[in-house]
């Protein structure tokens, strides 16, 4: 083991498994060829609300079984009542698996879904997310486990902005859909599932159904963004149903399906109350957050939360409804919380900088706190500040003219504007192992999965500097529960957790030496102070506005952002542009359009629900600031999976009341919103 | 389980039997089918069958085969210099894969993309005559302000029609000759017609007679994403301007209607009227006189009114 080697944490390399992917190499969980293989249908219930009396079958289909609640085997409750599969009468939500049609092969199984007789006895459903909701209460904690309210003063004292801003229903819609072929040998549960926690989803298969040997092996995922944190409710059912069937069965769930089934970031309204002084010294910040779950299961979004960690005020209050619907349950979709939360405070910090006629910067700037604002704990680091005023130096903000509606090329209005970001800095408990091999080289093994985001690779990275070898000496085991066992790839806490782990399995085995090391980060994570840990950005986007059809162009996007040590800046970059470009989505394009009558979300497909297209997509960079936090973790690192999505719809927004002068408080900002006021 | 026959079209007159269809370029049928939207006992397939050339007319028009791609059609010099609104609109359409594989004649025949039609779950009455239509009180945004009904407000989807709406082009079939414009139905009491097309007519070619004033000629389209996406509205237009005076117009528009909608009223309004942005709202305004809106599509009005001036005033060559 060399001193020489030159550092590999730092070091734009290349995705490991790139070749794989582009060669078409690569398997992701539905392409694992098995014998006798049989293909399931989800059947998915026509009502939003009611009971499922019967499931009559066409004789003439040829169905190998159709499962429901009248013949599924019994299995036990999991924490996630969306995973008691084929349990209950009882619907909850339109699109919610009544039923699986296991065939052959998948053409067979699609259409004895499509012919099979639901008999149903419809109730009354209620769909609709109102600030007025009669049902509308405080929920206990918002997601994972924050107060669901705040208060220190008077928030209640006279404000200059005080706007209700709302956000729709978005749709994870990784590329690869959600995937499961299991394969029971004896009591041995096999399944090849597209997830962000092998480790995970292995507990909670073995818990429904009883056994202690499961193995879940997740190589390559095409994509989660928060909607593969936990089994979803295709990875039950393909197991109920080779249960049943004695044969391996494959369940994909479709485009149109994912919609309902695997989660989505509820709708928000949100109410922002800010008050201030008119050197713009903040005086009140209350942010109330409204947004819904389904009845099976409470999920409350944490969408005020983040407003508690931004900016000093000495009145401040934030305050989370829920109301239960006839609808989806949602759940973790990229940036929980802090997306819509900081869209909303983002925007209306820039609405009170016009109100005080100072600039958004500035403004920001003057309202630095010293320390977390409401617990006080002390930053491990934070450099709001840095990334707002070398952002603003990059992207050309000086000499800017703050009144909206002044530039105008042709039949475009243009304008900039600017918003701040910020992601928790998390590490949960993980374990990984390093094992001596006969040819020089260490087998490095984690139960992690790689999004596609260059875990792999990172972990590589780590263990080499850790090691003291270079990368090519390493050989990387992920994807896979049989290995030590990992936390989830969400939170923008991958890297960190399993490269904690990691970390500390090669130094034990270069400390101690031997063939094989083990280390384990649970004490350790426990013992760690969780407040006053976060990464931070400032967003800044130009806009372009047609002014003969209200289309918008974002001319130019840029992230700056203080996020710890950067482990890999090739595929950093690639996550923070990709969150960005989520952002323009999330600002311009993407909504699930809610038809009330039905319960559903009605353009549930990649036609109808747009993402921003290469086109969208014009000028586009990121860049970060160095900072070194020697007290997150042993490689000084903090999570970027998320950030990028945060704050960037809100600049995105700003720079267009700035290129037209109208504020859209309602997302996705499309043409007609903008037209009707240019006439 | 329901299965399929698929064969190859032997001749253009051959017709077809009940519950059989065409398929040409698939990017729809196929899509419709997974969708269970279309359940066609048998395909038969056109594309080695109908013409895939651009071939030059006596007259100094085009006959476009009804199997030309859409990508070989916008691409075709003949077309980008004597008629740029067609290949404008093509280009405006779909995506490059996708417009390799589609043809003149499929294109046509797409059907719209109104979200319950393409849901076979839900009531639609131009998938189940007489199931009723749940658009109109449920999500219309990007629904038909002209030529709908009480059945049905779906818009017809294509870009390339809208031009060839505005170009005179005419249809061929292996029975008869069809002006686009009369191509499409509006659906009345019967939305589950879309064309006047008899079952087994097949599509051979379109025609385009010369229009030298289509030398002037351009397509614009307003969506919801800078690509990949259907029109909320489009217009083509070709025109003639001297000394300042409209000598002749030809205006179409997408996206607002179940067909592609040719601007008669505005083109008569506008023959013989100066060239300024005044007549050309004016003459927009006489089009959407019958326009009748819902909650979420009224915005196509005054979308529909700026196309149609910012079109009209750059092929004039206006400056305002």
């Amino acid at each position: 083991m060399s001193a020489t080697v030159p550092s590999a944490v730092g070091s734009p390399l290349a995705r490991l498994e790139g070749p794989l992917k582009v060669t078409g190499a690569a398997k992701y969980a539905a392409e694992y060829p098995q014998d006798d293989i049989a293909y399931g249908w989800i059947v998915p219930s026509p009502v939003p609300r009611g009971r499922l009396i019967d499931v009559i079958t066409d004789p003439t289909d040829d169905a190998v079984a159709v499962l429901w609640h009248g013949n599924a085997p019994e299995i036990a409750a999991a924490d996630d009542p969306e995973l008691a599969v084929l349990q209950s009468e009882r619907i909850s939500y339109r699109g919610q698996p009544v039923a699986l049609v296991v065939a052959d092969t998948l053409e067979a199984a699609r259409y004895a879904a499509r012919t099979l007789r639901l008999e149903i006895e419809a109730e009354e459903h209620d769909a609709v997310l109102r600030i007025d909701h009669p049902d509308l209460y405080t929920p206990e904690k918002v997601n994972p486990a924050f107060p669901a309210e705040s208060m220190m003063g008077d928030p209640d004292q006279e404000v200059l902005v005080d706007v209700v801003y709302s956000t729709p229903a978005l749709h994870n819609n990784p590329m690869e859909p959600h995937a499961t072929i299991a394969r029971w040998d004896g009591d041995q549960l096999t399944v090849f599932d597209s997830n962000q926690h092998p480790s995970g989803i292995a507990a909670t298969l073995g818990q429904v159904f009883g056994v202690e040997n499961v193995r879940v092996i997740t190589e390559h995922v095409g994509g989660g963004f928060g909607s593969k944190g936990t089994a979803r409710p295709n990875a039950v059912l393909a197991a109920l149903a080779a249960k049943v069937t004695g044969r391996p069965v494959k369940v994909v769930v479709t485009r149109q399906q994912m919609f309902s089934i695997v989660g989505h970031r509820t709708p928000t309204v949100q109410r922002i109350r800010l008050g201030a002084d008119r050197d713009g010294t903040m005086t009140v910040i209350d942010h109330q957050a409204y947004s819904q779950s389904s009845r099976l299961l409470e999920f409350a979004e944490q969408t005020a939360v983040s407003t508690r960690h931004m900016y000093a005020a000495p009145n401040r209050r934030t305050g989370h409804h829920l109301v239960r619907l006839d609808m989806p349950t949602p759940r973790w979709m990229r940036a929980p919380g802090e997306a819509p939360g900081m869209f909303a405070l983002e925007c209306a910090v820039d609405e009170l900088a016009a109100e005080l006629g100072m600039d958004p910067i500035e403004l920001r700037i003057r309202n630095e706190p010293s320390a977390e604002p409401e617990s006080g704990t002390p930053f491990t680091s934070r450099h709001y500040v840095d990334c707002l005023r070398q952002g603003a130096e990059r992207f050309g903000w000086a000499g800017r003219d703050p009144r909206p509606r002044q530039r105008r090329e042709g039949d475009w209005w243009i304008g900039t504007g600017v918003a701040g970001a910020t992601y928790p800095t998390m590490a949960q408990p993980s374990a990984a192992r390093v094992s001596a091999l006969p040819d020089g080289r260490f087998e490095v093994a984690i139960g992690a999965a790689d999004l596609g985001t260059g875990a792999r690779t990172i972990l590589t990275q780590i263990a080499a500097d850790a090691l003291g070898v270079g990368v090519d000496r390493i050989a990387i085991r992920i994807g896979d529960s049989s290995l030590p066992q990992a936390s989830v790839a969400g939170g923008s806490s991958g890297s960190a957790s399993w490269g904690w782990a990691v970390t500390g399995a090669c130094r034990a085995l270069r400390e101690n030496g031997g063939d094989q090391a083990v280390f384990d980060t649970t004490e350790l994570i426990e013992q760690q102070e969780k407040d006053g840990r976060h990464a931070f950005g400032a967003h800044f986007a130009e806009v372009r506005v047609d002014a003969v059809t209200g289309e918008v162009r974002v001319s130019r996007l840029f992230g700056m952002y203080t996020a710890g040590r950067i482990l890999n800046p090739r595929t950093a970059r690639s996550q923070f542009l990709g969150g960005m470009i989520m952002g323009m989505g999330m600002a311009l394009h993407e909504e699930g359009v809610l038809d009330p009558a039905f319960g559903e979300w009605v353009n549930n497909d990649l036609a109808g629900y747009h993402i921003p297209a290469h086109a969208d997509v014009e000028e586009i960079d990121a860049a970060w600031l160095d900072e070194h936090d020697e007290q997150i973790n042993p490689m000084g690192s903090k999570g970027i999976g998320e950030i990028g999505i945060v704050g960037s719809p809100a600049a995105i927004v700003n720079a267009i009341w700035h290129a037209t002068g109208i504020r859209v408080r309602d997302l996705p900002v499309r043409l007609d919103k903008l037209l009707d006021e240019f006439r | 389980m329901k299965t399929f026959e698929y064969r190859a079209a032997t001749g253009v007159g051959d017709g077809l039997e009940p519950g059989a269809m065409f398929l040409a370029g698939g990017t729809n049928l196929v899509d419709l089918m997974k969708l269970g939207i279309a359940t066609p006992d048998v395909l038969v397939d056109v594309r080695g069958l109908v013409p895939d050339e651009i071939t030059e007319l006596p007259d100094g028009g085009l006959r476009i085969g009804a199997g030309v791609r859409n990508s070989d059609l916008a691409a075709d010099p003949r077309v980008r210099t004597r008629y740029p609104v067609l290949s404008e609109a093509l280009l405006a359409g779909a995506s490059g894969q996708l417009r390799n594989m589609a043809t003149t004649g499929g294109n046509l025949l797409q059907r719209t993309r109104c979200r319950y039609f393409m849901d076979a779950t839900k009531p639609c009455n131009k998938h189940t005559p007489g199931s009723g239509c749940p658009a109109r009180e449920g999500d219309h945004r990007n629904l038909a302000i002209l030529g709908g009904s009480d059945a049905c407000i779906a818009t017809h989807p294509s870009d390339m029609a809208v031009a060839l709406a505005a170009l005179d082009a005419v249809v061929e079939t292996s029975a008869r000759r069809i002006p686009l414009t009369g191509l499409h139905r509006l659906p009345g009491d019967a939305p589950e017609r879309d064309t006047v097309l008899d079952h087994g007519e097949l599509i051979t070619a379109v025609t385009l007679p010369a229009l030298p004033m289509a030398a002037t000629s351009g397509y614009r389209k307003a969506r919801d994403r800078a690509s990949y996406a259907f029109a909320v509205g489009s217009v083509a237009a070709a025109l003639d301007v001297e000394d300042g005076v409209v000598r002749d117009v030809r205006l179409a528009w997408g996206a607002v209607a179940p067909k592609p909608w040719r601007a008669r009223l505005a083109e008569e309004q506008l023959r013989g009227r100066p060239a300024t942005r005044e007549s050309f709202l004016a003459a927009a305004d006489i089009e959407l006189e019958d326009s009748r809106v819902l909650r979420d599509n009224a915005y196509k009005i005054g979308l529909m009114r700026n196309l149609t001036a910012w079109m009209l005033e750059k092929l004039a060559g206006v400056t305002r």
